[in-house]
């Protein structure tokens, strides 16, 4: 805990890690919500009034949670990253006030009348409140992940005299193709999340013996929405995702696999433990070929292994890289299979009935979190070395002034506080899910 | 283009100050000025619908700074590392102070949100005086662009400053009444009865501390920086800034004394909006003095991005605060009017 360095990356990791359990629930259900307004005006059936008035507390106490969360973050690209801010903010400063232009204020000036104005505004008016809040969320959501698209693959900039970077080109920094398949992975994400929690408030509520009428509704679009988007979420979105790592940064592709040395024909490791000291796999369960034809869609095809990259430029810790990826992998592979099951026994008429399938939905919803925030650190740990992959190493972003000793102090501050507002979270949510959805406006 | 964007930075600071200002004022005198849960209730939810949009203006304001002065935002962001973080840790205290009131009931729940929503509010009044206070006054700049400094020293004016010293520590002060008041002004519009007259009497005392500290701290900021009065020497229209600074304060002690709270406040907000114009237009195109030494003042030409950049930049701005306008005129069209504990909402 000497290290200035590591104390500043412990402290973005954790706040960011902590942070992005709220706005992955509220991106998804954001659009779940919209769904639900738009089939109460569809079918004129109050029931889905009722169940998004339900969400939208939920929504509500996770969107608060978001935003105090998020403020640290923006704030810390100067605080606690002032190089990297003077190196690269010529370009992502674009992205980074375009959030605040186009999304901060969207969101913040309609969630008050859709939380509160149901009454006020009619069906058609608090619909656009709905959509509205989505909207910003996910507008959100791209500014962010163009951010960090741009710090994984950096386009349409040019490099003044004193070393900082200048944009070239705005559609070109937006355009990047890196951002739209980043983004539309990470959103499918999101909604895998929101889907998986609507469904398990469902499957306890039917369990439960309670509020049977709505818990059905809950189910079935948490099964159905999930259940499409995390098929897309596999292929083509993360297949695409995979593809461009693979292609731009191979050596994060041979570190995320542990492919220690360069193989024809390469294997996918399904399950097996890196060891780095002696550079090879223990206990690996294997599916022969499949990595090569993965990556380069031909049984035989070289895949480049750490071997082929200096060693300065292998990410810093392999082991977290390796895990955290094959965990998004396989926990992405097994909600397919459960929903498969759902969606089937859902067409058959039986899941209401299905205890037994009730208890899994109720008993999977911490996994897509697990996911999720998985798939983001095998995006940011798959970056390092660097910080800005290829310009700007990690350890040359840092800002220069700040001791250890000040940024522990922070990032203790940060974790009582986090401690503290997690529990007084799960006190108002489980207070929520106790008093159930009102049939009238509260 | 970088004069455009300083000016275009400083007004959505000032959209800031006004607007988040009052709620935040709203939040220092809510424990004294409302005492039941019904008046209360009746503050928060005179903020509730437009307090997150107007803290946004901070949030949308760093996002500029950092998009159109990123050296700028990197040396202030790390030099004031400590007191930046602490108003971190404010911020979300009173967001959630506000937002989770409505989610809990009880008395003591409700006093627990209400004392972390007003302490919160007041603290962070405090901070920002102070950090104006620090931008006046000039940071130890080093010839690389940066600089740290401790939350204090000795408490001196000096080249060895902490972020509090008895400068910054009375702009705090000023900026926690100043706020004070113009949420007192604020709450008053939007109530009637008990709670009315007690956010008018709050607005009467502390004009005077506001109009007693406005006179003296104006010379002693001139010894602290004389160059501030360089581009008033230069530019007869910077004239106008005070002119509007004492046309508010008088128009906030004539308004008040005539019953008219909206007239006041209105005074109130030209009277902040003057008072952080005022200081602007005396720093330009300083951005951030060097306590050290002057050439290591940070300007607009040594912080400022790429010239492309900011042009193409301008063209969302403008698109993005036209719509911004617009919600806003929508959101306090809507909630226009005064609200009781019974109103709607919150």
């Amino acid at each position: 805990m000497e290290s200035a360095l590591l104390v500043h990356r412990l402290h973005f990791a954790f706040t960011v890690t902590f942070h992005y359990l709220f706005p992955q629930l509220t991106m998804g259900l954001g659009l779940l919500i919209v769904i639900l307004k738009s089939l109460a005006l569809w079918k004129n059936d109050d029931r889905y009034n009722v169940a998004a008035r339900f969400w939208a507390r939920i929504f509500a106490i996770n969107f608060a949670l978001g935003v105090v969360t998020g403020i640290p973050m923006e704030f810390q690209f100067g605080t606690s990253w002032a190089r990297f801010s003077r190196f690269a903010g010529g370009v992502i400063g674009q992205t980074l006030a375009m959030e605040g232009v186009f999304a901060f204020f969207l969101e913040s000036s309609f969630l008050g009348l859709f939380l509160y104005g149901e009454k006020r505004l009619g069906r058609w008016g608090h619909w656009w409140t709905a959509f509205l809040v989505f909207l910003g969320s996910w507008i959100s959501g791209f500014f962010i992940v163009a951010t960090d698209a741009w710090m994984q693959h950096p386009v349409a900039y040019t490099q003044a005299a004193d070393g900082s970077l200048a944009l070239s080109s705005f559609w070109g920094l937006i355009l990047n193709p890196w951002a739209w398949w980043q983004y539309a992975h990470n959103m499918s994400g999101a909604v895998i999340t929101a889907a998986f929690v609507m469904a398990a408030v469902g499957a306890f509520y039917l369990l439960e013996r309670k509020h049977s009428d709505l818990a059905k509704i809950f189910i079935r679009l948490g099964v159905v929405t999930g259940f499409i988007f995390s098929v897309l979420q596999l292929f083509p979105l993360g297949d695409q995702q995979g593809r461009l790592v693979a292609h731009q940064q191979p050596v994060t592709l041979a570190a995320m696999e542990a492919l220690f040395k360069t193989d024809t024909a390469a294997p996918l490791v399904i399950i097996g433990q890196p060891d780095t000291v002696l550079q090879k796999m223990d206990n690996p369960i294997v599916i022969p070929k499949m990595l090569s034809f993965l990556t380069y869609r031909r049984w035989e095809a070289e895949v480049k292994g750490l071997d082929a990259f200096p060693r300065d430029q292998w990410p810093d810790n392999l082991p977290l890289l390796y895990y955290s990826y094959h965990i998004m992998v396989g926990l992405g592979t097994l909600f397919i299979a459960a929903l498969l099951v759902a969606v089937f026994l859902l067409w058959r008429g039986k899941l209401f009935e299905s205890k037994w399938m009730l208890w899994v939905l109720l008993l999977s919803f911490p996994f897509p979190y697990i996911a999720n925030t998985a798939g983001w650190i095998t995006a940011e740990v798959g970056r390092q070395p660097w910080l800005v992959f290829g310009l700007l190493r990690t350890e040359h972003g840092a800002s220069p002034g700040i001791s250890a000793g000040n940024g522990l102090f922070t990032l203790l501050g940060f974790m009582g506080m986090y401690l503290v507002m997690g529990i007084l979270f799960l006190f108002l949510i489980r207070r929520e899910l106790e008093h159930g959805p009102d049939i009238q406006v509260r | 283009m970088e004069t455009l964007w300083f000016i275009l930075v400083a007004i959505m600071l000032v959209m800031y100050v006004v607007l988040d200002g009052f709620d935040l004022g709203a939040g220092i005198i809510h424990l004294w000025a409302a005492r039941t849960e019904g008046e209360r209730r009746t503050v928060i939810k005179a903020i509730g619908p437009v307090w997150d949009g107007n803290e946004v203006w901070l949030l949308a304001a760093g996002g500029t700074l950092y998009f159109a002065f990123p050296m700028l935002y990197a040396s202030s962001f790390s030099g004031f590392y400590l007191p930046l973080m602490m108003v971190l840790w404010l911020l979300m205290l009173r967001g959630l102070g506000i937002e989770f009131r409505a989610h809990l009931e009880g008395p003591v729940w409700h006093s627990f949100f209400d004392g972390i929503f007003s302490v919160s509010s007041g603290l962070l009044a405090i901070f920002f005086g102070a950090a104006l206070g620090n931008v006046i006054r000039g940071v130890p700049l080093q010839a690389d662009g940066y600089f740290f400094e401790p939350l204090w020293t000795n408490f001196l004016v000096g080249p060895n400053a902490g972020v509090l010293d008895w400068y910054t520590v009375l702009m705090g002060v000023f900026a926690f009444l100043a706020l004070a008041s113009h949420g007192a002004l604020y709450v008053a519009t939007k109530t009637e009865g008990e709670i009315n007259s007690r956010a008018r009497r709050t607005a009467a005392w502390t004009w005077w501390g506001i109009a007693f500290l406005t006179v003296t701290s104006l010379p002693i900021t001139l010894n602290i920086r004389p160059e501030l009065y360089d581009n008033y020497r230069a530019h007869w229209f910077g004239w106008l800034i005070p002119l509007m600074v004492f046309a508010g304060l008088v128009g906030m002690f004539y308004f008040r004394s005539l019953g008219n709270d909206k007239a006041a406040f209105v005074s109130s907000s030209a009277y902040l909006a003057g008072m952080l114009g005022g200081a602007a237009f005396g720093l330009y195109p300083t951005v951030l003095p060097a306590s050290t030494d002057p050439r290591f003042n940070l300007t607009i030409h040594n912080t400022a991005s790429g010239h492309y950049g900011l042009s193409v930049g301008l063209v969302w701005w403008i698109i993005g605060m036209v719509l911004t306008t617009g919600y806003f005129v929508y959101l306090y069209r809507l909630f226009r009017g005064k609200v009781t504990a019974s109103t709607e909402g919150y």
